[in-house]
């Protein structure tokens, strides 16, 4: 009895040893994982977080060789560039995932399905080169529309399909009771299934509008950047990936300086987005059941 | 059979080609409680379905046969679907109140979802009205604007047959309203049935017996998608014509 007894205490000090040595490893790992994260947003900071100020909002890029000057134009570039590219693809993506909720099985679906995922893996800046070819060259250069384009041609996939999985995780009986109420099934499936997945879908846009600000590529292609303030949809367009982009290559410590943050404001962007979708989505798990 | 306000010819039910209803002939009086009991599976949901055409929502589901409503049938081409699901309301298992309306939203919602504009004062009578009706309107009068998910399941149930009853059916369907309640929520829902059939005709599927009982006029019973036998429910439960029945309602199986 008590031999049986020491065996079995042992065995158990060696699971929980056991258990112990894996919570150690996979909190390791996490650390790991967060170190690079960290490393990036306090070097942001410190290299950016000096040249953030006023006129860095509000003035134009000075000429080579003054020191000064800020990014407005690029700011507001940005948020042309983005703002035209929701209005462009949020419909057409979510139009998109409605439809392969609803058709799930269909051949048009499975097609669209596919092209979507296939679509994600694109690089962007094959997406950048296909805009130039198919909109800046036959339509007279590089402007603000064509940019829009190639960031909503972005977004579509990941709004469709983040769209088709929150629609598919309302309940089934939601529909049934309004078909029941003598419901068309086309406004059962915009009014109340579209509806009650919207703050999900909400939720892929904004993490769609996050990926898509951050981009350069398409954009070096389609909207070209602009020196100055861009007064028509139709003429080339600063954002701030290629302003900072610019800036950072260039051989001057001032652009440099700039370049850092520019990078800075950019990442307050798009953490304010992701910080903001976190706070949108609180407590939504009962939604989705 | 003449007073029916709804019947139905040799209906027969499928999915995917696997017939789950075998040709049941059967009539439902108008402004009567007619039960469908039957042990798990034989088919009860698939019959209340075909009512109100909510069968064929089904991927791969499909029907043949005749449902009549006032002698028209109801799958006859020319038919609206939406049309009839107006005409013949529904109550499913589960109370589903839609999530993003609040209570009166939930009891308005056929008006709203159907893009019909009325005043807000006729609107605020038909609530108020449907509410009555489903002896929810002293519990909730006070909490209209609160979301319809707030309620208790019982509540929530009857919110949902205050919902089909705003939109004015001629048939209500009840498909087992009760199985997810308590004791007390059924019982005011079968309350609410002996009132309900003064201005409605009333199909519902139960696999209590006791409530068949209690609150049917007609009883239909249904065994692996045959209609076994139909008649009064007093007599369906005192002197069964079948062996079946007598069997099912006995206890000795199902
Ligand atoms: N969506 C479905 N797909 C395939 N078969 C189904 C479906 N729904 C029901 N059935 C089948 O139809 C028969 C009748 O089911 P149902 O009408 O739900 O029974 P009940 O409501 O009496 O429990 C069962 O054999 C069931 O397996
Ligand atoms: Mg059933």
């Amino acid at each position: 009895m008590t031999l049986t007894k020491s065996a079995h205490s042992r065995r158990q000090l060696f699971r929980k040893l056991k258990s112990d040595v894996m919570v150690g490893l996979t909190v390791l790992a996490t650390a790991l994982a967060l170190v690079p994260l960290f490393l990036v947003l306090g070097y942001l900071v410190s290299k950016g977080a000096t040249s953030v100020n006023w006129s860095f909002f509000t003035r134009m890029p000075a000429p080579v060789g003054q020191s000064g000057g800020g990014m407005a134009n690029a700011i507001v570039g940005t948020f042309e560039l983005v703002g035209l590219a929701c209005a462009l693809g949020v419909p057409i993506g979510v139009a998109a995932g409605i439809y392969l909720a609803e058709n799930r099985g269909g051949a048009l679906a499975q097609a669209i399905r596919f092209s979507a995922d296939v679509m994600m893996g694109v690089p962007s800046i094959v997406v950048g080169i296909f805009c130039y070819a198919t909109v800046v060259r036959p339509f007279g250069g590089f402007s603000t529309l064509a940019g829009a384009i190639a960031l909503a041609v972005i977004m579509v996939p990941l709004v469709t399909r983040t769209a088709e999985e929150m629609i598919l995780l309302v309940p089934h009986e939601l529909r049934e009771a309004a078909l029941a109420l003598g419901v068309p099934r086309w406004r059962t499936s915009l009014l109340i299934v579209a509806r009650t997945a919207a703050s999900g879908i909400a939720t892929g846009v904004i993490l769609a509008i996050a990926r898509v600000a951050g981009e350069t590529a398409p954009l070096l292609f389609t909207a070209f950047g602009n020196r100055f303030w861009s007064t028509s949809l139709l003429q080339p367009i600063s954002s701030l990936t290629m302003q900072v982009y610019t800036y950072a290559i260039s051989p001057f410590a001032d652009w440099q300086r700039q370049a850092w943050a520019g990078a800075l404001v950019l990442t307050a962007i798009v953490l304010a987005l992701e910080i903001g979708v976190r706070w949108l989505t609180r407590g939504d798990a009962q939604v989705a059941r | 059979m003449a007073d029916n306000k709804m019947s139905t010819r040799d209906l027969r039910a499928f999915f995917h080609k696997v017939e789950a209803l075998h040709g049941v002939t059967l009539g439902f009086a108008g402004n009567r409680v007619t039960a469908i009991i039957g042990p798990s599976g034989c088919g009860k949901s698939t019959l209340v379905r075909c009512l109100n055409r909510m069968h064929e929502v089904v991927p791969g589901a499909a029907c043949t046969g005749q449902v009549l409503l006032d002698g028209e049938d109801i799958y006859a081409p020319a038919i609206d679907p939406v049309q009839v699901r107006r005409r013949v309301g529904m109550v499913f298992q589960k109370p589903t109140p839609f999530p993003t309306m609040s209570i009166e939203d939930n009891v308005a919602a056929g008006l709203k979802l159907n893009g019909i504009a009325v005043s807000r004062a006729e609107r605020d009578r038909m609530v108020e009205e449907s509410l009555r009706r489903a002896a929810l309107w002293d519990e909730v009068k006070d909490r209209l604007k609160r979301p319809g998910a707030s309620l208790s399941g019982g509540q929530q149930q009857r919110l949902c047959v205050a919902r089909a009853l705003a939109v004015e059916p001629e048939v209500l369907l009840m498909d087992e309203p009760c199985s997810a309640l308590d004791p007390i929520s059924t019982a005011r829902i079968e309350e609410l049935l002996l009132e309900l059939k003064e201005n409605f005709t009333i199909i519902i599927v139960t696999h209590n017996m006791q409530q068949a009982a209690r609150c049917s006029d007609f009883t239909a019973f249904l065994y692996a998608g045959d209609l076994i036998e139909f008649g009064e429910t007093k007599q369906i439960f005192t002197t069964p014509a079948r062996r079946e029945t007598e069997d099912y309602i006995t206890g000795r199986f199902g």
